[in-house]
């Protein structure tokens, strides 16, 4: 058997001498925007910010009023975003499943095979996903917050973005959805399995502070304002914890277990067979 | 032109390759065959770079996967279906794949066109049927219009119809000067296909030969033989050195000798034939024989 008798006729493509990184972020964007687990998961964001923040200013504001509480020590931000202490859930599930699924489903072969630059992928995948939580973060965090203001405004307890360290903490509210969205992420990467980076997100958030609870009291009060969510919602605080520690360092602090995660994940990415 | 040097992949105590050396030359298909565990998939994987070699060189065009910038240009890949997000539209799927080697949209039509999914392009892959995925999996292989095809079982889930179209395709790309690098289990498929066989079993090389020549090479191929004095030829051949057996209906099985010998033999002896026919060996007896000590799992003897 021959294969042929006419000359062979294929002319391949020049080779390319660059990955181009902006190919990267346009194929990982197309990777996000056409899974429906996104939508679920930000729809779900969406409404537990909106919603719940909603119904929490509408009760605080009901008190403030008529049984006249005090405005001493009330967070008229923190009241504002208490919805998103349900949505930094749904952000780092579509962080963990940003990665876990390509493992779960095969893709991560395809991907694999067109992108053999291993590191420089997972740089990329991590960046559409993070700029994408933010973006949505931040708009959120202001919503919520005018939302909740326009609600405390009769009692007298709404503030302005003007006022000091409230642009900080709606800002802040952005960033750390962010940061738990970069947690998941890195532990998507890191275990590849959905269920148990799924497992090991919701024990960092918050079986951690369950566990330090067993510690003698002092060393509980201590190493209790470094678990990631007291640490990092110190940043969209305005009446801060006695103790706490200060909304930058707080933020710092749960920007580190997703550094961890994701660096972890990017030393491994190239020992591990796919 | 793929160049594979003593590749070898341990996985705990178990050498899934041990010390392949072979080319694979463009221009024609070159099947892939050996038993079930004999490390055809771990091979093609390592090929693109999903595994890691324990020891051991693959370069694709002179280059090693990992270097090769925006690789679906050089080399396309089929490995097992399922190579894609189950949620995501064949479309979306190839799409994402094209973007990230800066090849245009354009081309995701073209390539579902090529292998009659454009109907169903809006559709999700997990919905897709074994033969629709494996359609779906060489549409992405051929995206970037690659010199190197690597396709792991490709016929499997296919009906005849899709399996004569996967033929038909993988030879006009091997006839167009491309490398096509090709594993199946159906040997009258690769019979049909493959103009060069490499052989593994256990890990190792067993042959790196033209399909015709793994063919010549069987015992098995045989003469027929059919005359009124059986048992007096018989004797005469085996005298001669051939071996000899006899078929149930009564015609002679001969190997080791050739028609022309057998005709003189029988002539010189004024013995009449009523048939002389060389029986060729098909590719899968020629298979099981060269493969024979290297099957890990093998039901026991049927009595």
């Amino acid at each position: 058997m021959t294969a042929t008798t006419s000359a062979p006729s294929y002319v391949p493509t020049p080779r390319a001498t660059t990955i181009g990184f902006s190919n990267l972020l346009r194929s990982e964007w197309t990777k996000l925007r056409s899974v429906r687990s996104t939508y679920w998961t930000a729809a779900v964001a969406v409404l537990a910010s909106l919603v719940i923040g909603l119904l929490v200013t509408a009760q605080d504001e009901h008190n403030l009023i008529h049984h006249r509480d005090s405005l001493d020590g009330f967070d008229p931000v923190m009241s504002a975003l208490t919805g998103f202490f349900l949505a930094q859930v749904a952000v780092g599930a579509l962080g963990v499943l940003t990665i876990s699924s390509e493992y779960g489903t095969g893709m991560i072969r395809a991907t694999l095979g067109a992108v053999p630059q291993r590191r420089t992928l997972l740089a990329a995948k991590g960046l559409v996903f993070l700029v994408s939580v933010f973006v949505v973060a931040e708009v959120l965090s202001f919503s919520a917050f005018w939302i909740g203001q326009s609600i405390l405004h009769p009692s007298g307890a709404g503030v302005s973005l003007g006022d000091p360290g409230i642009a900080r903490a709606v800002f802040g509210g952005g960033l750390y959805l962010t940061a738990v969205g970069m947690l998941g992420f890195g532990l998507g990467a890191l275990i590849r399995h959905t269920a148990g980076a799924l497992s090991a997100f919701f024990g960092i958030m918050f079986a951690s502070t369950a566990l330090v609870d067993l510690l003698p009291t002092t060393w509980r009060n201590h190493v209790i304002n470094y678990m990631p969510i007291n640490a990092g919602s110190q940043i969209l605080s305005t009446q801060p914890d006695h103790g706490a520690l200060s909304p930058w360092h707080g933020f710092v602090v749960l920007c580190c277990y997703g550094v961890v995660a994701v660096v972890g994940a990017t030393f491994l990415i190239t020992r591990r067979d796919a | 032109m793929i160049e594979i040097r003593d590749l070898t992949k341990v996985y705990g105590s178990q050498k899934a390759v041990n010390g392949l050396s072979f080319d694979i030359a463009p221009g024609r298909v070159t099947g892939f065959l050996g038993p079930n565990g004999a490390g055809k998939s771990t091979t093609m994987r390592m090929i693109v770079g999903l595994d890691r070699p324990t020891g051991g060189t693959i370069r694709i065009n002179g280059r090693r996967y990992g270097e090769i910038m925006r690789p679906l240009h050089e080399v396309g890949a089929v490995l097992e279906t399922g190579s894609v997000h189950s949620g995501r539209s064949a479309f979306n799927h190839l799409l994402c794949l094209a973007q990230s080697n800066g090849i245009p949209r354009r081309r995701v039509d073209e390539v579902l066109g090529t292998v009659g999914l454009e109907t169903a392009a809006k559709r999700r892959a997990g919905k897709f049927s074994l033969g629709m995925g494996q359609r779906l999996g060489l549409a992405a292989a051929l995206l970037g219009d690659p010199p190197v095809l690597l396709c792991d079982e490709p016929v499997n889930g296919l009906d005849p119809e899709g399996i004569l179209w996967i033929r038909t395709l993988l030879r006009s790309l091997a006839a167009e000067g491309r490398t096509v690098f090709v594993s199946s289990h159906l040997m009258s498929e690769m019979a049909l296909t493959a103009d060069h066989l490499i052989v593994v079993g256990k890990g190792r090389l067993i042959a790196d030969a033209s399909t015709a020549e793994v063919i010549a090479g069987s015992s098995l191929n045989s003469v027929l033989v059919r005359s009124p004095q059986v048992t007096h030829l018989a004797g005469l051949l085996t005298a001669q050195g051939a071996s000899v057996t006899e078929e149930a209906d009564g015609a002679l099985r001969v190997t080791g000798a050739e028609p022309a010998e057998i005709g003189d033999i029988a002539a010189s002896a004024a013995i009449a034939l009523h048939e002389l026919s060389p029986q060729q060996a098909s590719l899968e007896e020629a298979f099981m024989e060269l493969t024979h000590d290297s099957v890990d799992y093998r039901p026991e003897q049927v009595a």
